[in-house]
């Protein structure tokens, strides 16, 4: 049987700047893997920047924002090999971007336009799931067939605080648990679910507590140091691999940002707490350690925040030139055999538009 | 060939089809161990081991959700539900994803997953035991949704649906699981979904039905003085509406038939093609016959609720004299 740990209280950390506490390194990472790891915090928190733009510009469309997630994102990204699944929520929509996905594929998506569709299997990435937890069973499923099949492949699942309220997340982490299935179940907690504060959502001491319910480890990091992020996927990751089921992380961080372009957060939101949260942002905090130890400097943080801003320009440029999608595509990929009907809809849909 | 009753004939199709493609499996509530609770996955766990007939927690909508990951690896899952009305926590999977998953990925992923449930009333059995959900899964895009009503088609229309590139869900007639029997080819046997059966042919009226309701017409048929023509519709989606138009032009007159509640139910569907498609070919007004809307009532009156011979034979009386 599973041994069951008790639920970790105190959030691990890695980065010592927050109450006197010194730096620590991480077993395994070096320099170039330190500056990976800022690579892509800037480059998704650039592209989280300038989506907001890009929404005020009528650009793209409704947008659901992630300041200051990006160290969960990443951290956890990090942890995983490129054969490893990830299944993400609306919330890590452009965590692809760390998989070689093109920022193109991510702005279509929140464009409404089919480029935003990809498939799956080229970056080991599912689609991004619209619905809150329903995508927990399906990384379940994944994690669990590819065991059944022998390969190596484990999978992480990311969701926010609100989903541990959902079945499906309950039935998800059960299924994954009960067939020991390689699966990290990733809490992105962030406090809030839209404007429903987490004292809301549970009475539970931690999220993370949850995890003993199902039988499995459950650990609490902060969700603003990437670096203890990292870790603890990490050794999530080496727990699935060697057989010995799941783990749910839990992610502590605060949401600084609206839930999406479409809300106004000053109806709920305590704005002092946001403002102090700002302050210790993750990138920030990240910067500031790779700086106390001297692997990043005033020029190559410019050069990696330039190459950044860069690849959102091309990105957009691209997003923006792709021909407006065919109306014969409302018929394509539901089925690989449609019924028969839809070549007669076809027909007189184009002789009605074609006027 | 063997003859086999219904559910002999489903667990017949499980077992040639998880022997022929080892990517092939079986999850649900009770499939392994018990065999299911009909019995229809019996034998299955010993033949192929328990993942390839696994018994799963007590989670529909898990059990779907988690057959949609199966089949990003490369399974093929053949999921279970207990009972029809069991089913509804996975409506949310089939409609937020399985229906919807593969056009997500712009067609480049399959998710070649059946889900199949016994259907339907008439078996004395608690609240919730008894429904006939066909109309859900129909009106859900991206699913195909097929019912068999003899032991032959429940084995060619499941291996169908096993062998299908999309998301098949097959109703199973649970009131003639056992009472229901005929000749079943042997070994591989499919029959292509989208095809609709002639159960018998006539010149006067067409009953058309699916399911645990084509026994019901065939034994008003048996009863009227008229020459009665009787379709199984058998393959809701995709739809034969050839065979549907060609036997309403022979007869010019539809009865339609359905287990279910009447409201939006697949008999108001097939209606409206007839409306759309074969207004000049009818003698009198598509009727339907149709379980009531009401929820499915306890057993001591189910009988007054189901479309019964009587009521069928009614239908077409009137039908005939207008």
């Amino acid at each position: 049987m599973a041994q069951v740990l008790p639920a970790e209280r105190d959030l691990r950390r890695v980065i010592g700047d927050a109450d006197g506490v010194g730096d620590r390194e991480v077993e395994g990472l070096g320099e170039q893997e330190l500056l990976d790891l800022f690579r892509s915090m800037v480059l998704l928190r650039t592209y989280d920047e300038r989506s907001v733009v890009y929404h005020r510009q009528g650009r793209i469309g409704t947008y659901a924002i992630f300041w200051n997630h990006e160290a969960m994102q990443a951290g956890a990204a990090h942890a995983l090999e490129d054969g490893d699944w990830i299944f993400p929520s609306y919330r890590e929509s452009a965590i692809g971007l760390l998989r070689g996905m093109p920022p193109e594929t991510v702005l279509s998506w929140w464009r409404g336009h089919p480029a935003g569709w990809w498939n799956p299997e080229d970056y080991n990435l599912a689609s991004i799931c619209v619905p809150i937890a329903t995508h927990v069973p399906h990384a379940a499923g994944l994690a669990w067939g590819k065991k059944l099949k022998g390969e190596r492949a484990c999978a992480i699942v990311f969701f926010g605080d609100g989903a541990t309220s959902e079945g499906s997340f309950h039935e998800g982490a059960n299924f994954a648990a009960v067939t020991r299935a390689p699966l990290i179940l990733f809490c992105n907690n962030n406090q809030w679910a839209i404007s429903t504060p987490l004292e809301a959502q549970t009475r539970a001491e931690t999220l993370a507590d949850k995890a003993v319910g199902y039988g499995m480890p459950g650990a609490r990091v902060d969700g603003t140091d990437v670096l203890a992020v990292y870790e603890a996927t990490r050794e999530a990751v080496d727990r699935a691999r060697s057989g010995d089921g799941p783990t749910f992380v839990e992610a502590v961080t605060y949401r600084t940002a609206p839930h999406a372009t479409a809300d106004d957060p000053r109806a709920y939101i305590d704005q002092e707490r946001v403002e102090e949260e700002k302050k210790r942002e993750c990138v920030g905090r990240y910067e500031g350690y790779l700086r106390r130890a001297g692997i990043l400097h005033d020029e190559l943080a410019a050069s990696i925040r330039s190459e950044a801003v860069e690849a959102m320009r091309a990105g957009i440029g691209a997003a923006e030139a792709e021909p407006p999608a065919d109306p014969g595509l409302l018929f394509e990929h539901a089925y690989v055999d449609p019924p028969a009907s839809f070549g007669s809809d076809l027909d007189e849909l184009r002789r009605i538009l074609g006027g | 060939m063997a003859e086999l009753s219904i559910v002999e004939a489903v667990n017949d199709a499980l077992h040639v089809e998880l022997e022929r493609d080892p990517s092939v499996m079986v999850v649900g509530e009770d499939v392994g161990r018990a065999g299911g609770v009909f019995r229809a996955t019996a034998g299955l766990r010993d033949r192929f081991g328990p993942d390839r007939c696994f018994d799963s927690p007590l989670a529909e909508a898990g059990i779907l959700g988690t057959a949609v990951g199966l089949c990003m690896a490369g399974w093929r899952p053949v999921c279970e539900m207990q009972y029809d009305a069991f089913s509804y926590p996975c409506l949310d999977q089939l409609i937020t994803h399985v229906g919807r998953y593969r056009w997500r990925t712009g067609g480049k992923m399959q998710f070649p997953l059946v889900v199949r449930m016994p259907y339907g009333g008439g078996v004395r059995a608690p609240e919730l035991h008894d429904d006939s959900p066909e109309t859900y899964y129909v009106h859900t895009p991206g699913v195909k949704v097929a019912i068999p009503s003899t032991p032959a088609d429940a084995k060619g229309i499941l291996a169908a649906a096993i062998r299908d590139p999309d998301p098949v869900v097959v109703l199973e007639p649970k009131l003639h699981y056992r009472t229901l029997k005929g000749e079943v080819p042997e070994g591989e046997y499919v029959v292509p979904l989208g095809k609709a059966r002639l159960v018998r042919e006539g010149d006067d009226v067409t009953l058309v039905a699916y399911g645990s309701m084509v026994p019901v017409c065939e034994a008003a048929a048996d009863e009227l003085d008229a020459s009665v023509e009787v379709l199984d519709i058998r393959s809701l989606k995709p739809l034969d509406e050839d065979a549907l138009l060609a036997s309403a032009a022979k007869t010019g007159r539809v009865v339609i038939v359905q287990e279910a509640p009447r409201t939006c139910g697949f008999a108001a569907e097939l209606a409206a093609i007839l409306a759309e498609k074969a207004i000049l070919d009818l003698h009198g007004p598509v009727l339907r016959v149709t379980g009531y809307d009401v929820p499915y009532p306890y057993w001591q009156i189910e009988d007054a609720y189901m479309p019964s011979v009587a009521r069928v034979v009614d239908a077409v009386g009137k039908l005939l004299e207008f």
